[in-house]
């Protein structure tokens, strides 16, 4: 098995020596070993794909892409859309995204431009890394308990004098897109930040010092050099951020109010597809739950395309750092 | 490595430049990085129009000297100088002088081509901008890369990312991006060590063209290369003697004397390649 091609001509008390039939062995099991691995996990997704498409499938057939574009969610005359709870997970996505966002890249160019020493910004970068660690319900409970009375001044005043902006067309009725979102914002401002770090990381250091030498003040070089540079990665941050909203469930379920109708305002009670599915799972009849996996098949795949975007702008600007595209 | 002598003199029989024909004068005592103790006694005015090229052994604090003179050391914590840098009738380090303004005076051109993630012309823009240029921007960026050889190169692909360049072709944008503003000093910290021999000479022979506008400085650990280009040759060393590795000012004079005639023994055998 371990031939050695060089044998017969070279000295006879050479050191060098082929890989023996066991080495090869090993270097063959350890192979297949990560490649089954690997198999695994993509079979993983598939089936899961599989399984719940596939009870999605009667709820599918009876309802078609009407399922899309309908708001009925009436179990005792089987009419069921989730028109309002996509609008309700992009809405509290999106308005999540822009608060954490700003934050979120803001700490990012805090914590990476040299403000504070080394030290002090790995700590602080810890503790917002943290924020991720705390769980769902525990955002929820806070939410309810803290967020919704602390915002009520504010959201009761903004809605009698500026009650006119669609934003503010309704009064706060407790739970609602206003707590639901701020809640939301700061359960993804550790993925925002984090990966806007990196990316803010990863621009070259010969890159900053060309600003600087070109005599760029602070805030020149980091405006007009770093965050252009790392834009790639500071936008697949917003889009992964984007994503862990999508999919947020309980403490949405817990804040967001539960109420099927679209409005843009920020205090009327509204839902989104993860809620709907925590909250009606436990007592749905066959039929609701298989239009509940019709609704998860449809958050599946709006999570996975924002995913893939992320994902893909991510690789396209370590590429484009690097010079090579 | 040699183990080096202590230093005897600083400049040796040079003709003193007269001050008018100093663009900048450099006069350290000591440089710290900390507690360590960089470069010390090093005299190294630099006159006008002329390109003055710093030689010496690795760790000898040519480049320190050099990052001196616009500032750039303030990157570093813990930098500090002892001694002036005078340039246009002001200590650089003077309490007044804020770094941004020295850099915009005194353009660098580094060791590593770094244009900037962005099309060619923005790239020699960006200082135009920085300043708030209020004239024909297309009609400078033009002059600025016709200047340093490139148009012929680029002016088809002016909206092109400037990373797309070869390594060489980036260094002639970074010195057009440099010289887009009219500096009076342009320094080079080692610009040809990451490129090919074809493109070291293009640059080479840039400096010579330019040298008629500018005042150049440059760093170099190619004897050739300064042969080739440095009307003023300072050769630094560095001194291993009190436990540190300290680099200071050897001699300086014109680049011929440096390498026919120098001075100093440990001139004498690091121009023989005794020791690198």
């Amino acid at each position: 098995m371990a031939s050695n091609p060089f044998a017969s001509a070279a000295p006879a008390d050479a050191i060098t020596r082929p890989p023996s039939s066991g080495e090869y062995l090993s270097d063959r099991v350890f192979r297949s070993l990560t490649l089954v691995a690997a198999a695994i996990i993509i079979a993983l997704v598939v089936y899961i794909l599989w399984e719940i498409g596939g009870q999605a499938m009667p709820a599918i057939r009876d309802h078609h892409l009407s399922f899309l574009t309908t708001s009925a969610w009436d179990v005792q005359s089987e009419r069921f859309g989730i028109l309002p709870q996509i609008w309700g997970t992009l809405y509290s996505s999106l308005l999540a995204l822009v608060s954490a966002g700003f934050f979120g890249l803001t700490v990012a160019i805090f914590l990476t431009q040299d403000f504070l020493p080394p030290k002090l910004a790995m700590v602080f970068r810890t503790i917002i890394e943290m924020l991720a660690a705390i769980p769902s319900v525990v955002f929820g409970l806070w939410g309810i308990f803290v967020v919704i009375p602390a915002i009520r001044p504010l959201a009761d005043w903004l809605h009698e004098y500026l009650g006119w902006i669609p934003l503010f067309g309704t009064s706060l009725s407790g739970p609602g897109l206003a707590p639901a979102t701020i809640v939301l914002a700061i359960m993804i401002l550790p993925t925002v930040a984090a990966i806007s770090q990196d990316a803010l990381n990863l621009v070259p250091y010969r890159t900053k010092e060309a600003a600087y030498g070109m005599g760029a003040t602070r805030w020149e070089a980091i405006l007009k050099v770093m965050v252009p540079t790392a834009a790639g990665g500071i936008l697949s941050a917003m889009v992964l951020g984007f994503g862990r909203a999508l999919g947020e469930t309980m403490a949405l379920a817990m804040l967001i109010g539960n109420s099927n109708q679209i409005s843009l305002s920020l205090f009327s009670p509204a839902s989104t597809l993860a809620a709907l599915l925590a909250s009606s799972f436990p007592e749905a009849g066959r039929i609701e739950v298989q239009a509940l996996m019709y609704a998860a098949l449809v958050l599946l795949f709006i999570t996975l395309v924002v995913n893939v975007i992320g994902t893909f702008i991510l690789n396209l600007t370590q590429r484009r750092i690097s010079g090579k595209s | 490595m040699a183990v080096m002598q202590p230093a005897s003199t600083g400049t040796a029989a040079v003709r003193e430049p007269a001050a008018h024909e100093i663009a900048i004068d450099c006069k350290v005592a000591k440089i710290f990085y900390g507690t360590f103790l960089a470069v010390r006694d090093s005299h190294v005015p630099i006159q006008k129009g002329k390109i003055t090229g710093f030689i010496g052994p690795s760790g000898c604090g040519k480049s320190t000297v050099l990052r001196s003179l616009n500032r750039m050391n303030d990157m570093i914590t813990g930098f500090r100088l002892e001694g002036h840098v005078h340039f246009l009738g002001q200590d650089v380090y003077g309490g007044k002088v804020d770094p941004v303004v020295v850099r915009r005076y005194i353009g660098m051109v580094f060791q590593q081509p770094n244009p900037f993630s962005m099309s060619v012309y923005d790239n020699v823009a960006f200082g135009l901008r920085l300043n708030r240029f209020k004239g024909n921007l297309d009609e400078r960026v033009e002059h600025a890369l016709r200047r340093a050889a490139l148009w012929d190169e680029v002016k088809d692909k002016l909206k092109a990312s400037g990373l797309s360049l070869s390594g060489g072709q980036q260094q002639r944008l970074c010195i057009a991006r440099a010289i887009a503003t009219d500096p009076a000093v342009l320094l080079m910290d080692e610009p040809c060590s990451a490129l090919d021999p074809i493109a070291t000479r293009r640059i080479e022979e840039l400096m010579l063209d330019l040298k008629d506008d500018y005042t150049i400085v440059i760093v170099t650990h190619n004897m050739q290369q300064a042969m080739r280009v440095a009307d003023i040759t300072s050769f630094f060393a560095v001194d291993i003697s009190k436990g540190g590795r300290t680099g200071y000012l050897v001699e300086m004079g014109e680049t011929k004397q440096i390498f026919e005639a120098p001075h100093e023994q440990l001139t004498k055998e690091y121009i023989r390649g005794e020791f690198s």
